[in-house]
């Protein structure tokens, strides 16, 4: 081939669009979707920073006073107006309390501390509030966003990993390995979900993000299986891969190198579906006292936390978590809308 | 169609266009401005290929061109009565649609509702349209499933489609269209879909229903051949534009247009069988056609050829499970045997159910175990172990009947061609691999940039192209090809076929050559061999079983071909 040819050829080859290509097209053409895209995108940034602790590093830093107030609000009236009757620091009331045996030794133990906390000025406001030890909410809703994404985000890779290999051998061979794969999610499915869920946190007995994830990951794989298998079923059948058979390729090329890339569309939709059901079910969990360790914060504890707040009338860790999930869970859920139109060959 | 004066047509379309915006910005013409005439108490034929905008104009009589995304431009005008049919309010439309103008369509099967039974939905366009009761319907519907021949009408009323043959469910949706007695029928590949005996069966019901309810009929079709025996009159549509358009006499015995004289071609006639198979483009250019299209080529076997895949007393059962424990037995190839030559061509001919697929299948083992042998080389293919099968899989290929889903959507030309090379190590190094690829392309009649593109890149014909290069990367003793050419277009059909005559020319390939298209075969086998339900019933050289068929059922396969238009008036 001479050198202009294969010029040409290249030139050729940078204007053909793959199906990949095409797919992107479409989903620019859904303002929707490239809203949802945005924010998810949005999101994944916050959590990349927070990682690696560009931003919230110091969350856990007891900034401003107890339940300091978000700063639109304005700081507290002294001795509280008639909308927080509660609002006094739980130290103010302990002093005040004249029965305490221990009273003495405590205030010997402020004393020793005293030095050190008091001369870090506490503020008494805090752009979006604080919590009961005066810790920044807004920044803890960022650290709660690392951790809930990433438990999410792990716990469905996990969970679509195994439901890809199981779905594959099942759908693909058929037969007993077909039979025994859905026994095995038949046991699964007949319990009910948080009994499972709780079972397996009680075998692994112990706290902690990686517990979280493996809970997840290992429950919630079955809706994923059955789809992955139905697709292979459909597509063993087809004639490019009797043609495939036909040219000699084995078992596991038909599989993984044939058929995967025709179904990958459908495990990359059930993927970001199952990334939002894990980030409530971690909520869930760790509103139950299953989730995540107490060192760490995520949208789930701060859910937990907030209930006790609530009556007390300190609403904003719980507007906090709140608003940051819906706002993941409604962009990510459209966004995978999305997704689906773009990818699905049967909606060109 | 001067000779049809005014008073005498049923359907006066003008001027019709309609545009289909497929994006944004693309809009493309589906039909650029066509005016033809629908005479009362007579059949009109559209024929075209895919794409030349015969189901859309049918659509627009209809009125059920599809809201979204298709516009009619002001100007164009469908007069039935005296009105416009494009103009009509939705509802009175709808009070056209089935009592005046009804339609059939190409796949019965899903166009029957599969949850109701046939006679549900033949009362229904009674009830709805004639405003009979319950009881008048189903008297009439009883009438009208008699009329259109269907066996046991009382006990077929009360049939689900899926308990009716392919053939029987057309009937049906025939009852369901003429219940109304309208004034068109519009009838879009009525029998594409169905084996050619029931063809003819099905054409003769149209034929009949036709001159005895006086009604006209608009018969679409991509087949010319078909036409000749049923049309009054012809419309040939190429791209959204009328090429010609007569009384059928004219179309077939001098038809003016170069497109025409190509469609009438292009298709392998039984009479002739020429070296080459004539193309559009041999129509199109100017000038004389080449030599090589009007001499003949002969075919047969001597009977010392050297035999290179032999099959011995073939079988090949499918189970189903009935009950707990027991298992029902359906033979779908019974004792089938049969000898090929190397270099030369068997065709397998028969309806659908009849296994000629199941031996192709079989043959590769692609459909699990089975009985009998098949001896290639000396060894045979259906015995020796999964192991052993990878060298002569290599040398046994087939071509599949859909290029639309026997090409992997996710691979890009390149890949398909290269996996048989990399799998079977054929070639040293990635770089000798891709030349003779490339080569490949060229031998197919592709350009080298295919390497890079996508499945979806190209068209049907081109598709077909791209799975005989893949199957020619291996250099394969036999290639079987099973309804290689079926669902092309005649013009596509005929370079395919060319293609396929060239490769063995040159390589020396043997073929089985599976179709139901008997004029195909004819064209491309030395030797035919007739299947039905799971049995040879004949085998012989092919232009022996044409001229001279010995069996009964080989004799109405053979009285079932549609004859065009000299059939129609020799009889």
């Amino acid at each position: 081939m001479t050198q202009a040819a294969a010029l040409a050829i290249g030139v050729q080859r940078a204007e053909s669009p793959g199906l990949w290509t095409l797919a992107w097209r479409r989903f620019c053409r859904d303002r929707v979707g490239l809203v949802s895209f945005l924010i998810v995108v949005f999101f994944f940034g916050l959590m990349a920073a927070s990682g690696v602790h560009l931003i919230a590093a110091d969350w856990s830093k007891e900034v401003g006073v107890n339940y300091a107030p978000p700063t639109f609000i304005g700081p507290e009236v002294a001795d509280g107006g008639p909308s927080a009757p509660g609002s006094h620091g739980g130290e103010r009331t302990g002093e005040a309390n004249p029965f305490d045996p221990l009273a003495g030794v405590l205030a010997e133990i402020r004393a020793a501390s005293g030095a050190a906390s008091v001369a870090e000025a506490q503020a008494p406001t805090l752009v979006f509030g604080g919590d009961r030890w005066g810790r920044d909410v807004l920044q803890k809703t960022i650290k709660g966003t690392e951790t809930s994404m990433f438990v999410g985000l792990v716990a469905a890779v996990l969970a679509a990993f195994l439901a890809t290999v199981f779905g594959a051998l099942a759908g693909y061979y058929g037969g007993w390995i077909d039979d025994f794969f859905n026994w095995f999610y038949s046991v699964f499915t007949s319990i009910p979900y948080l009994l499972l869920i709780l079972a397996i946190a009680a075998v692994l007995n112990q706290k902690g993000t990686l517990t979280v994830i493996l809970i997840l990951g290992l429950t919630g794989w079955t809706g994923i299986f059955r789809l992955v298998r139905a697709e292979y079923l459909k597509h063993k059948v087809r004639e490019y891969i009797q043609a495939a058979d036909a040219i000699g390729a084995s078992h596991p090329r038909r599989m993984f190198v044939h058929i995967l890339p025709n179904v990958s569309h459908v495990i990359l939709v059930q993927l970001s579906l199952h990334v939002v059901l894990f980030i409530k079910s971690e909520v869930v969990l760790s509103f139950l006292g299953f989730g995540v360790g107490v060192d760490t914060v995520s949208w789930g504890s701060m859910l937990n936390e907030a209930q006790s707040e609530l009556i007390l009338g300190y609403w904003w860790q719980l507007a906090a978590a709140t608003l940051a999930m819906a706002l993941l869970v409604t962009g990510f859920s459209l966004f995978t809308d999305a997704l689906r139109d773009a990818l699905d060959p049967k909606l060109k | 169609m001067t000779a049809v004066n005014s008073s005498g047509t049923l359907i006066a379309i003008r001027d019709l266009k309609v545009d289909f915006r497929l994006d944004r910005t693309t809009v493309t013409q589906a039909v650029k401005g066509i005016s033809f005439d629908i005479p009362v108490n007579s059949t009109v034929a559209l024929v075209g290929e895919s794409g030349s905008g015969k189901s859309v104009t049918a659509l627009a009589i209809l009125g059920l061109l599809p809201k979204e995304n298709s516009t009619v431009p002001p100007g164009s005008r469908i007069l039935y009565g005296g009105r416009n049919l494009l103009a009509l309010a939705p509802g009175e439309l709808q009070k056209l649609r089935g009592a005046d103008i009804s339609m059939i369509f190409q796949e019965p099967m899903s166009s029957l509702n599969p949850v109701f039974t046939i006679g549900f939905q033949i009362t229904e366009v009674l009830t709805k349209h004639l405003g009979m009761t319950g009881r008048q319907a189903r008297v009439r519907a009883l009438e009208l499933l008699r009329e259109v021949g269907i066996p046991e009408p009382e006990a077929k009323i009360d049939a689900y489609p899926f308990q009716l043959s392919g053939g029987q469910q057309q009937r049906a949706m025939i009852a369901i269209a003429i219940a109304c007695e309208p004034k068109l029928l519009i009838a879009d590949e009525p029998t594409t879909a169905l084996d050619v005996t029931i063809q003819k069966q099905i054409l003769e019901l149209i034929a009949a229903l036709q001159k005895r309810l006086r009604m006209s009929v608009l018969f679409i079709t991509h087949d010319l051949a078909l036409v000749g025996e049923i049309a009054d009159y012809v419309v040939v549509m190429r791209e959204g534009e009328i090429k010609e358009q007569g009384r059928v006499e004219q179309i077939f015995e001098a038809p003016q247009d170069a497109y025409t004289r190509a469609l009438l071609l292009c298709r392998p006639q039984l009479e002739r069988r020429p070296r080459r198979l004539p193309v559009i483009d041999d129509f199109l250019k100017p000038g004389p056609l080449a030599g090589s299209t009007l001499e003949e080529r002969s075919r047969g076997l001597r009977g010392d050829e050297e035999i290179i895949l032999e099959v011995r007393h073939l079988g090949k059962s499918f189970y189903s499970r009935e009950g707990l424990f027991g298992k029902r037995e359906f033979k779908a190839v019974k004792n089938v045997s049969f000898k090929l030559a190397r270099g030369k061509t068997l065709g397998i001919v028969g309806e659908s159910g009849s296994g000629k697929t199941t031996v192709a299948l079989t043959l590769l083992r692609l459909r699990g175990e089975s009985s009998g042998e098949a001896l290639f080389d000396g060894k045979d293919l259906l015995s020796i172990p999964q192991t052993e099968m990878m060298p002569y899989k290599r040398r046994i290929q087939i071509v599949f009947q859909n290029p639309y889903a026997s090409l992997n959507p996710r691979f890009t030309i390149g890949q398909l061609l290269m996996e048989p090379l990399q799998v079977h190590r054929i070639g040293s190094s990635e770089s000798e691999r891709r030349d003779r690829v490339y080569k490949l392309l060229e031998e197919v009649g592709l350009p080298e940039v295919s390497f890079f593109k996508y499945p979806h890149e190209f068209s049907g014909g081109q598709r077909q192209r791209i799975a005989i290069a893949r199957c020619l990367t291996m250099k394969p003793d036999v290639l079987i090809c099973d309804e290689a050419v079926s669902a092309l277009d005649v013009s596509i059909q005929a370079q395919v076929l060319n293609l396929l005559q060239d490769l063995q020319d040159e390589h020396h390939m043997s073929y089985i050559f599976i179709s139901h298209d008997l004029a195909v075969v004819k064209y491309m086998a030395d030797q035919v061999m007739v299947m039905n339900e799971g049995e040879v019933v004949e085998v012989a050289n092919s232009d022996d079983i044409y001229r001279n068929p010995q069996h009964p059922y080989t004799k109405k396969l053979l009285s079932s071909i549609p004859q065009g238009w000299r059939g129609a008036r020799a009889r």
